[in-house]
């Protein structure tokens, strides 16, 4: 900083810290709640520090759910939650590659038609589409399929824009070079455009894979088949069974599980996570 | 937007648009003209027979005092979670800047939230504000006052605004921070040697330079509150208690799934489409903005 | 090694700007010609016809025994080196020269074979060649650029302002490696540039562009001594060659200027121009200082430029307004406003005929 004043640094670090409990907080909450048995978890007040039982809560909650239900536990819609994450950043990530590819590197009719196609997926979210994609899918008979949870999903403009701003700067020479060493147009792409583009890819991933782990609504509309079911899906359920018998226990455990691995990929992919969030909002 | 050298004409290119067109046509233009037609029509309850009926469904919804009450409702809300999700990111964001050690390690715990599913969100407020068990509702009675979300409107709302809030505290701080980041130092310095002291320099150099960033958050957080908080509200409130944090999204999604009210979930949507639009072309003229800088 | 033929070869645009109007040339078997000219003068975009990368408007464009016209860069039998070098910024330098014979399905051993001896040639190391481009120097990029253009074993190397990149001092070591190489190998090369002192010394012959246009093609000497049109002459040689307005006198002996000083044109005169009017060019170099001449001109001093090696005097012909440079040999102590005596022999004067601006010569 531009002067020295000790007291207003040390002033700084106490509000950020202050900060950073607020916002800790809840997950340490959270945590804790994880950490106890489901006795402790029905008097008042509930603890504030961890309890000895998180290995027997996750054990609930991986392989048994709630008492009284199914008797299935999350494993599977962690599984579930996977798989559409995956598809649903790689579907993404593949598709606005191509596009982005022909948008920028060929000159062919309706060219600027497509573009525009694309553009306007930014303003149809799915929030305000939601009963008529809701028929087109079922029409499909992609109810309570993986292709279901993810395909309707995959269309971005975001995408795409970021990719053609990538290849926007990739200077004409190269591919120039490339022709005279007579690579056509798909070695073109395969051979210097993606691995020119892998570091945006990587950022992309980040940002879409935690879009996709926590998409909420959607799987909520087209699924009705418990195996089919995501995991901040089954939260919701636990969180209605918990009106009548509260096993906040294994409730937070499973919250704990949901959101472990986009944070993990939050915290420890952190730069490509920022760049990610830059890039996709220019 | 087209490079100068390109590859010659083959179909090449219709094969590589091919995915995403056919992605976007079906899932997203064929769903939102069906919107717009649908909104045009009132179908009886089995779907036997529908009726042209022009504008009757807009018609009925502006005379619905319910949507009114949730329009209101949503522009309250969103109003509120921006103005504290981006107020509490702006302070802890001048703050990080100022300190020259730790920015990196204040970052990295503050933006995690970010990761977190808006209905885990709304589990883990819920669960802190559960009336007979939750920690903070237990301390609240403990200095006398009785909080109960599933009673009270103003609480219920006051709790998904909360929730929605804290998980965007992360995106605005880091946006806010790199805002921030990017300002010239030799513009603070300058200051200083005006006389200008740090409380000061903040708010005659350092917001005004902001407003750019400012008002791209503003659109965001506004898109975030009206559209991305559905998970949030259904698993805190689920729009009660008597509509009090019924908002548009929540309201189609509860008319259409629930009701089965084709026409009027329809015009909704329709309406909501209006919404969307309006603030992208907003955001568009930020970059406009953007590039005159 | 290849002839390259050029008849006829025109460029319009789509948006109906003619970028080249027409360019006939024949290149001999491992020759070295230069391209050169201003900027936006179609150089470039020449070169990149001949490479395949701009398509040919009108005209037939030869290599070897073959019409390249519809051929794709890769099957015209070229290698190219780029102003920005153009290398694959994710592969290795060894990558990057192997790439080309990859596609073509050459055999691993012959690639390794072939990077290995154009590595060699280039002096880059073992361990340059497992570095990406963004670690190597200008200079290093330039040479992996040339070899990615070397190991193809083309019958023609184009050359795009391969140089304008480096620093000055590189530029000129660059300069010679170039030539030597090219010498070498006896590749048939062309080479853009719109540096003239590049020009001179690397091309056997230069060919001027202007507009679209040729304005002269020829030996570095032939350009300097006898330039067919007033933008030749002005573009060649530095300082730039000073003009005048002139006219020939009745008898086709003399030449004034401005009305003032007659020169004797010498060889007999140009007769068949007598009272015509027309543009002087004489080169700073070919001025010399006299102390007592009947036919020297006085010049008035307004700047002086000491270079150590030479001085360059600026100032105006007599009592006109018409710019003049000097170039003297070693130091020389003059000072502005001084006026001094300059003479010209008749072999240096360059005359130029005002409206077509080409070069007149006595019979």
């Amino acid at each position: 900083m531009v002067e020295n004043r000790p007291l207003l640094t040390f002033f700084s670090h106490i509000m950020l810290i202050l900060g950073v409990v607020m916002i800790a907080f809840p997950i340490w909450i959270m945590f804790v709640a994880a950490s106890h048995p489901e006795t402790r978890m029905t008097q008042v007040p509930l603890p504030l520090l961890p309890g000895g039982f998180f290995f027997e809560n996750l054990d609930i909650a991986l392989n048994k759910g709630l008492s009284g239900q199914s008797g299935e536990g999350v494993a599977r819609m962690l599984f579930n939650s996977l798989l559409m994450a995956l598809m649903i950043a790689v579907g993404k990530i593949v598709i606005s590659l191509l596009s982005a590819f022909a948008i920028v590197y060929f000159r062919f009719p309706f060219r600027m038609f497509f573009f525009w196609m694309i553009f306007i997926t930014l303003m149809l979210p799915v929030e305000v589409r939601i009963l008529p994609t809701y028929e087109v899918v079922a029409n499909l008979g992609m109810l309570d399929s993986y292709w279901g949870l993810s395909i309707p999903l995959i269309a971005s403009a975001t995408a795409t824009f970021m990719f053609r701003q990538v290849f926007l700067t990739i200077p004409d020479e190269l591919l120039e070079a490339a022709r005279i060493d007579g690579a056509g147009p798909m070695r073109f792409f395969w051979d210097i455009l993606v691995p020119m583009s892998r570091t945006n890819i990587a950022a992309l991933f980040v940002i879409l894979f935690i879009y996709g782990w926590n998409q909420y609504l959607w799987p909520l509309l087209i699924t009705s088949e418990p195996q089919m079911y995501t995991v901040v899906m089954g939260i919701k359920q636990m969180l209605e069974a918990a009106e009548q018998a509260p096993e906040w226990n294994v409730i937070m455990m499973t919250a704990l599980l949901a959101m472990l691995p986009p944070i993990c990929v939050v915290i420890f992919m952190q730069s490509l996570f920022v760049r990610g969030l830059t890039e996709t909002e220019k | 937007m087209l490079k100068n050298v390109h590859f010659g004409p083959s179909v090449l290119p219709f094969l590589l648009v091919l995915p995403q067109i056919v992605v976007t046509l079906v899932f997203f233009i064929w769903p939102a003209s069906q919107a717009l037609y649908q909104s045009v029509l009132i179908e009886d309850p089995f779907g036997l027979k529908t009726e042209f009926v022009w504008f009757k469904n807009f018609e009925e919804l502006f005379q619905d005092p319910l949507y009114w009450s949730s329009f209101e409702i949503t522009v309250v809300f969103s109003f509120l979670v921006a103005f504290l999700s981006m107020s509490f990111a702006l302070l802890l964001a001048l703050f990080a800047d100022r300190v020259i050690k730790g920015t990196g390690v204040y970052r990295t715990l503050l933006i995690w939230p970010y990761a977190v599913a808006p209905v885990t969100a709304g589990a883990l407020w819920v669960f802190m504000f559960n009336p007979t068990l939750g920690v903070v509702s237990y301390a609240l009675s403990a200095l006398g006052y009785d909080w109960n979300h599933q009673l009270s409107g103003s609480e219920a709302m006051a709790l998904v605004v909360m929730a929605s809030a804290w998980k965007q505290v992360a995106y605005n701080f880091l946006f806010f921070l790199a805002g921030l980041q990017s300002i010239p130092r030799s513009l603070i310095e300058a200051a200083a040697i005006d006389g200008a002291g740090p409380g000061r320099r903040t708010i005659d150099i350092i917001l005004p330079l902001l407003s750019p960033t400012t008002f791209f958050l503003l659109v965001i957080n506004i898109v975030y509150a009206f559209f991305e908080t559905f998970g949030v509200i259904h698993a805190v409130t689920a729009g009660g208690p008597a509509g009090a944090t019924n908002t548009l999204v929540y309201k189609v999604f509860n008319d259409g799934f629930v009701g089965l009210d084709l026409g009027g979930s329809a015009a909704q949507s329709v309406i909501l489409m209006i919404i969307v639009i309006g603030l992208t072309v907003a955001q568009f003229k930020y970059i406009e903005k953007k590039v005159a800088y | 090694m290849a002839r390259v033929i050029l008849e006829g070869l025109r460029k319009t645009y789509p948006n109906g700007f003619k970028a080249i109007h027409g360019v006939d040339v024949t290149i001999e078997e491992g020759e070295f010609l230069v391209l050169v000219g201003p900027s936006g003068c179609g150089k470039s975009t020449l070169l990149r016809m001949i490479a395949g990368l701009e398509s040919i408007t009108e005209g037939q464009l030869r290599i070897g025994d073959r019409v390249v016209n519809n051929l794709e860069p890769s099957e015209r039998d070229i290698a190219m080196v780029f102003q920005n070098y153009a290398l694959y910024p994710h592969m290795s330098v060894y990558k990057n020269m192997a790439y080309g014979l990859k596609i073509m399905g050459l055999p691993k051993s012959e690639i390794e074979e072939r990077v290995k001896k154009a590595a060699a040639i280039l002096e880059l190391t073992d361990e340059q060649l497992t570095r990406k481009p963004r670690q190597l120097s200008g200079g290093q990029r330039q040479r992996v650029a040339m070899g990615r253009a070397i190991v193809r074993e083309p019958s023609v190397f184009l050359f795009d302002e391969p140089l304008s990149n480096l620093d000055a001092k590189l530029r000129v070591q660059m300069r010679l490696e170039i030539k030597s190489l090219q010498a070498n190998l006896g590749i048939t090369s062309i080479y853009v540039t719109h540096d003239q002192v590049e020009a001179m010394t690397l091309g056997q012959r230069l060919m001027v562009l202007n507009a679209g246009n040729v304005e002269q093609l020829g030996t570095p000497i032939e350009l300097y001594q006898k330039p067919a049109s007033l933008f030749v002459a002005g573009f060649i040689g530095s300082p730039a060659m000073n003009f005048a307005e002139a006219k020939i006198d009745e008898t086709g002996e003399n030449i004034t200027i401005s009305g003032q000083a007659a020169l004797p044109l010498g060889n007999g005169g140009m007769p068949e121009y007598s009272n015509k009017n027309v543009i002087l060019g004489v080169r700073p170099e070919h001025l010399e200082l006299v102390a007592d001449d009947p036919d020297a001109v006085p010049m008035t001093v307004a700047m002086v430029e000491q270079l150590g090696a030479d001085t360059l005097v600026h100032g105006h012909f007599g009592e006109s307004r018409s710019n003049l440079t000097v170039r003297l040999d070693g130091i020389r102590n003059v000072k502005s406003g001084e006026v001094l005596a300059i003479r010209v022999t008749p072999d240096h004067l360059h005359i130029f005929d005002p409206d077509s601006e080409r070069r007149l010569e006595g019979n």
